[in-house]
């Protein structure tokens, strides 16, 4: 007999259960249920976010090559569970070329981004030439927690997708999954828990995407916020974003890959120093 | 007529006065709404004068724009865009921006008295910084034009179209440099409105672009109210809200634009923490403490306005910060001697003199220089607050006037926890010998801008902008392109 998987959420690097109690059943589609998923609250959101912003001052810190790694570690483990997940999309109605396109797209993801983490500071920093003495540089720093709803109409990658740039740009994420297909998000939320990621740098919920991402959107503690086409719901979270003026980036159709979703959730911080100038430079070589 | 500044302690500072000539600028008796490379009447036909806030005089009658205005502009502004600047190469817009630059120069110095007089600022400062910065600002981003795809490595860049722009009355040329010429460069036609109290300079630019050749309808100018500035904020054929101000404005104009295809860039206000170190070169800290707060009047959104003196060197710093405010002149902004001008409006005046009195009745110990003020005129001297902590109300809230508020700390923990403990993060200023501690301190505050051991320096190359509340989106530098460009 097999043992069923009870689906959880991932909350500072721990599977709690909502803290609401509320579930919501995944049906598959000849109507019996696969699983019942936890319907996740705004209390959740709060949570995760406290958790999200105690984590972001380690993971911010750590090396930019170490985050590489991690995310690396990320992509093997997923590449180890393959076969769980391609099982996990069939269920919820995936054909099974489509999930292993799926399967292949996310890992693929992760070491795209795995190899982006100490490189793309490079592309996007600069020493500025300023016309008085001092030494003037640009460079980017992570925004901190960042808001994330994953694009909904895929289990993995519209997660997967939002996650991995986040992530490797130093920030850390609470993501609530796709509504009506949430199973790969909580199995992925193993993948991060098992790849060295400190707990808190991935928060992962599920439940109503109505309910979360508003929650989300307002909260005063979340520096930027990532969807991709909420149809109706996105003119009420653009204006939610608007007390703290965290960064609305909404997404019409997001990519797998691409430099310009690290940068997105990143800031440019320039900083002078006077250089001294006594006589100049008077030697000739 | 000499003006005396006596100081509390031992010296009189006495200068004779240096006024700078006006003989030689031309102004308008009434400016008229610049479209299409035309002097255009409002449809309202009224107007609205502009004062020196030094005398109260006024100095010209400016249009005030209406949403049929507007919609002229942005229309001129579409057609511009679709018909000739969209079409044109790179190389081509860079040369008008090249040519507006150049002559920006020819006339700098009609162009900082007439700010001068408009502002309130010192004649030194629009001389020295405004105006120099603001004519580099065109020069710099005239070279860009051509240069796009190297900005932005991973697509081929397209500009987003119409821009519509609304700036301060701070450095009111700088402003609108720092907004018509990224976005000139990228490619995109604009609409500007400068600020109702200082229209001026943006007018007497509008003269170069028209002398310049500039194609009509490339860049607009709309004098006019809050009402003008919402008019280009809710014009549907805009596709871009480029805006310098206050932070209470900016989070009304991003509810505006919720839901629709604009983008945006805020550049808003700030609360900057100024950070003096026991290992700090005391005298050097001292001038970037002065220059911090009390250049431009305090009227700069990233002022250093919250000093957080570390408590072994608090009464050193404190005794020699009172002594350098002593010798600070205020006075004539067109005189050459004045360090502190006037304060830009009668509104600004009060809003500083509200802050200044809740400070007193929190309890705040308030010191300020003992010298003398025009009596006409908006003029406020150089203010400090002792006996302030974290949640005092001045030390939370942007004043935007030569009021600094100084706090002490002992541990390099204790600082950066205070410095980044509020809702801004447009700049911070640090001030250490160390090298090792410098790095600590810059990388861990949370602001756009860090001067270390320096404040209050710009450059067209040196991209300008904040985190959090204070707004996003860089302006300067190659990152200042990004905010016209898809």
């Amino acid at each position: 007999m097999e043992i069923l998987k009870t689906y959880k959420i991932y909350i500072g690097g721990a599977f709690p259960r909502t803290e609401s109690g509320r579930y919501y059943p995944i049906v598959d589609a000849s109507g019996s249920t696969i699983a019942n998923v936890c319907l996740s609250s705004r209390k959740d959101v709060r949570n995760a976010v406290v958790a999200a912003r105690k984590a972001f001052g380690g993971w911010s810190e750590k090396t930019a090559f170490n985050r590489g790694q991690i995310l690396y570690r990320m992509a093997e483990m997923l590449e180890g569970r393959k076969l769980q997940f391609l099982e996990e999309l069939t269920k919820q109605g995936s054909s099974k070329e489509a999930a292993a396109r799926e399967v292949q797209e996310s890992i693929d993801c992760l070491v795209y981004y795995a190899g982006w983490a100490d490189k793309f500071q490079q592309i996007a920093s600069s020493v500025n030439p300023v016309s008085s003495s001092h030494f003037n540089f640009s460079a980017l720093e992570p925004m901190g927690v960042i808001g994330i709803v994953a694009a909904q109409e895929t289990s993995l990658i519209g997660l997967v997708k939002f996650i991995a740039p986040a992530i490797c740009g130093g920030n850390t994420a609470v993501v609530a999954a796709s509504e009506a297909f949430p199973l790969c998000a909580v199995t992925f939320a193993e993948v991060v828990h098992s790849s060295d990621v400190p707990g808190g740098v991935v928060n992962i919920l599920t439940g109503k995407v109505s309910e979360l991402a508003p929650a989300m959107a307002a909260h005063m503690d979340v520096n930027a916020l990532v969807t991709e086409s909420l149809g109706e719901l996105d003119k009420p979270l653009a204006l939610a974003c608007v007390d703290n003026l965290k960064r609305n980036i909404a997404y019409q159709h997001a990519v797998p890959q691409g430099l310009q979703y690290i940068t997105a959730l990143q800031e440019v911080k320039t900083t002078w120093h006077p250089i001294e100038q006594i006589g100049g430079a008077s030697s000739s070589y | 007529m000499a003006k005396k500044n006596t100081a509390n302690s031992q010296t009189e500072w006495d200068y004779a006065a240096s006024p700078e000539s006006t003989s030689h600028i031309r102004l308008e008796k009434k400016y008229q709404l610049f479209i299409n490379n035309e002097w255009v009447e409002p449809s309202s036909k009224k107007y609205f004068p502009t004062i020196n806030p030094a005398t109260e005089d006024v100095l010209a009658e400016i249009a005030w724009a209406t949403d049929a205005d507007v919609d002229k502009a942005v229309k001129a502004a579409r057609k511009a865009y679709t018909d000739v600047w969209s079409k044109m190469s790179g190389a081509e817009r860079g040369k008008y921006i090249y040519r507006i630059a150049r002559m920006m120069q020819e006339r700098a110095r009609e162009f900082a008295v007439i700010e001068s007089l408009d502002s309130g600022k010192p004649i030194r400062e629009s001389r020295d910084v405004d105006v120099p910065l603001a004519c580099n600002h065109f020069f710099y981003y005239a070279g860009w034009a051509d240069k796009l795809e190297y900005a932005m490595p991973h697509k081929k860049p397209e500009a987003l179209g119409v821009a519509g722009q609304i700036i301060p009355w701070n450095f009111p040329l700088l402003m609108a440099a720092w907004k018509i010429a990224p976005a000139l460069a990228a490619g995109n036609t604009v609409v500007l409105k400068p600020a109702e109290t200082t229209s001026l300079t943006a007018l007497k630019l509008a003269e170069i672009i028209k002398d310049s050749g500039l194609p009509p309808g490339v860049v607009n100018i709309v004098t006019g109210y809050g009402d003008t500035g919402a008019a280009i904020v809710n014009h549907p054929d805009v596709d871009k809200i480029a805006f310098t101000g206050s932070t209470n404005v900016g989070k009304i104009i991003q509810r505006a634009v919720a839901g629709t295809h604009k983008k945006t860039t805020l550049e808003l206000g700030g609360k900057s923490a100024n950070i003096i170190f026991d290992d700090a070169p005391i005298d050097q800290a001292v001038e970037g403490i002065i220059n911090g707060i009390f250049f431009n009047q305090g009227h700069v959104c990233c002022a250093g306005s919250r000093l957080f003196v570390q408590e072994n060197v608090a009464d050193l710093v404190i005794k020699k910060l009172k002594a350098r405010m002593e010798s600070l002149y205020v006075g004539d902004p067109l005189d050459k001697n004045t360090d502190i001008g006037a304060i830009n409006s009668k509104e600004q005046l009060d809003t500083i003199n509200k802050y200044i009195k809740i400070g007193k009745a929190e309890g705040a110990e308030i010191y300020q220089s003992d010298c003398s003020i025009p009596s006409k005129g908006f003029f406020c001297k150089p203010t400090l607050f002792t006996g302030v902590s974290q949640s005092h109300v001045i030390t939370q809230e942007e004043i935007f006037g030569p009021v600094l508020t100084i706090q002490t700390f002992r541990t390099i923990d204790e600082v950066i926890q205070k410095a980044n403990n509020t809702p801004y993060g447009l700049a911070a200023g640090v001030w250490t010998d160390k090298g090792s501690r410098i790095f600590n301190l810059t990388t861990k505050l949370r602001a756009g801008v860090i001067w270390a051991n320096t404040y209050n320096k710009f450059d067209p190359v040196s991209p300008f902008g904040g985190y959090k509340e204070s707004g996003f989106g860089r302006e300067g530098g190659v990152h200042g392109l990004s905010a016209y460009l898809k």
